[in-house]
């Protein structure tokens, strides 16, 4: 049966009411919303930016392959084709030795051009090397496992050391995984006890509006109609409690982004910007706030609303 | 209009309030139920407005079967209805007016229509002058006088009146019954519990006597009293 306009008015109308009716209790359940959904933000922001800056070091990982000094070219060439072969490989360049010094030169800069003097083509000290991308980042230790291995059937060893990001790599990744996963638990502890403290507030409406309630269904209102204020009073709360953390947190983010990029962006590390996070997070923050208010009232008019 | 046949019922703490009771109660009827308290004419009245469920037998009201009514039809039946308790059961933030259109609101009666019924039977009741008092602001009388007005606001067929007039002193009871015999002459059908002997033997009508859970008279025009 379709609702008249004006009975969804009062519905909303009521709905107020009982927000400012029992206002402590309201102030304790949005306050409630707000603090637990202001930390899913936190966790939030913190996931997205660990996963731009893993973003960025992607493009960056790659393991080098050095040779042993004395390999010959063809030798190169066939361990080269070897590492291709490796499905999960993407690309492999080649850095003969000469250039392997040149951009040694360039990155010692000018206090590395008096130790590199000496050196030449002649008497270069440094082997022939590879750089190996890989399609799935996350995959780089194994691939490296596997250049490895290929010395195995090689009689002359000739790879004498694969080497990547190893560390700071897989430390990243560990971050990551612990920020989503830590967060989840704390955000799903929070997200219960401000749905029972919702449940709680609605609870105590329904009982303060007791006798209002039996002389509706005493002249008869259908349960919908008894049912609905007492949702968007769940709404409202979860709404407004929402609408307050996701204020906070886009707020103080963007302070954050503005003071702290100017020190930062030496690091070459760049924050998601405040537009990126507004939807994500400030529209998930008021989407779940709502949800909560919505499914906290609900489980109160099941309870306690014999209808 | 009411039709019980062989009703029982037994409470969930095991008392039987109510042991093979037959009834018909005409369209436009004024029915007066007396018995002493617990006797069971509480439940009595319960039934008639489905707020309990006979345990067995078939009770039928403006030709529903509300025994085995679905859920979501009682609000229905209850529309047809109309509840008047001795305590009144205003509430009390909202002014006589707001409780009479209180329950047209609830049945999502179009506002302009709300405010003339409204106004229309406060004048019925004689109170039109009040309807911007409190209920705490009204006295005994007023205040019974606005759940009246609530209760036929709707325009139920039948009403039901649990001793209303059991906290008022005689004079403002006999303006109540003065009342509701106006709205049975309109072409209500009362169902009315009471204690009040003055009232059921000047006012001589149908008396249905209940105790131990079982009507022992049915009388045409008769008057107050029970066997013990």
């Amino acid at each position: 049966m379709a609702m008249r306009f004006s009975t969804i008015v009062r519905h909303i109308r009521e709905g107020f009411k009982n927000v400012g009716r029992n206002g402590w209790m309201t102030f304790a359940s949005m306050s409630s919303i707000s603090v637990s959904l202001f930390i899913l933000g936190i966790f939030m922001l913190l996931a997205l930016n660990v996963n731009k800056l893993a973003d960025q070091l992607d493009n960056q990982v790659q393991i080098n392959v050095y040779l042993q000094v004395d390999t010959q070219t063809q030798k190169a060439e066939e361990i080269e084709r070897l590492i291709k072969r490796i499905p999960e490989v993407k690309s492999v360049t080649y850095i003969p030795k000469a250039e392997g010094l040149q951009r040694f030169r360039e990155s010692m800069g000018e206090e590395g051009k008096e130790a590199l003097d000496g050196y030449d083509k002649e008497n270069n000290p440094l082997p022939d090397a590879f750089e190996v991308e890989a399609f799935d980042p996350q995959k780089i230790g194994y691939i490296a496992k596997q250049i490895e291995a290929l010395n195995l059937t090689d009689p002359d060893k000739s790879i004498s050391k694969v080497k990547y990001g190893k560390d700071t790599i897989e430390k990243l990744f560990s971050i990551t995984n612990a920020v989503r996963n830590i967060g989840l638990v704390i955000v799903l502890g929070l997200a219960v006890m401000a749905m029972f403290l919702i449940s709680t507030t609605i609870k105590m409406t329904i009982i303060a509006r007791r006798r209002e309630i039996s002389i509706m269904k005493l002249v008869g209102a259908t349960n919908s109609f008894i049912r609905w204020p007492f949702f968007i009073e769940g709404a409202i709360i979860g709404f407004f409690g929402s609408l307050i953390s996701a204020t906070i947190l886009l707020v103080g983010y963007s302070q954050l982004v503005h003071t702290t990029s100017a020190t930062i962006g030496l690091y070459m590390i760049q924050f998601a910007t405040v537009d990126e996070v507004t939807g994500m997070v400030g529209g998930s923050v008021m989407i779940l706030g709502t949800l909560l208010g919505i499914f906290g009232s609900t489980i109160s008019v099941r309870r306690y609303l014999r209808v | 209009m009411i039709e019980m046949h062989d009703i029982w019922k037994t409470y969930a703490d095991g008392t039987t309030a109510l042991q093979g009771v037959n009834l018909v109660i005409d369209r436009n009827e004024f029915v007066y139920v007396v018995g002493p308290s617990g006797a069971g004419k509480s439940t009595f009245m319960k039934l008639i407005y489905r707020e309990e469920v006979p345990t067995k037998g078939q009770i039928s009201v403006n030709g529903f079967n509300i025994g085995k009514l679905k859920h979501r039809k009682i609000p229905f039946v209850r529309r047809n209805i109309g509840v008047i308790f001795q305590d009144y059961r205003l509430l009390p933030k909202l002014t006589a007016f707001e409780n009479v259109a209180f329950a047209m609101e609830v049945i999502e009666t179009p506002r302009r229509l709300i405010r003339k019924r409204t106004m229309e039977v406060l004048e019925l009741v004689g109170l039109k002058h009040k309807a911007g008092s409190l209920p705490a602001q009204l006295s005994g009388g007023e205040q019974q006088r606005i759940a009246i007005a609530r209760a036929i606001v709707n325009n139920p067929s039948v009403i039901v009146a649990d001793e209303p007039t059991g906290n008022l002193d005689p004079e403002t009871s006999w303006g109540i019954m003065n009342l509701l015999e106006e709205i049975n002459f309109r072409g209500t059908t009362i169902v009315m519990a009471t204690h009040n002997k003055e009232i059921v033997n000047t006012m001589r009508k149908r008396v249905i006597a209940i105790e131990n859970g079982s009507i022992v008279r049915d009388q045409q025009r008769g008057e107050y009293g029970y066997e013990i």
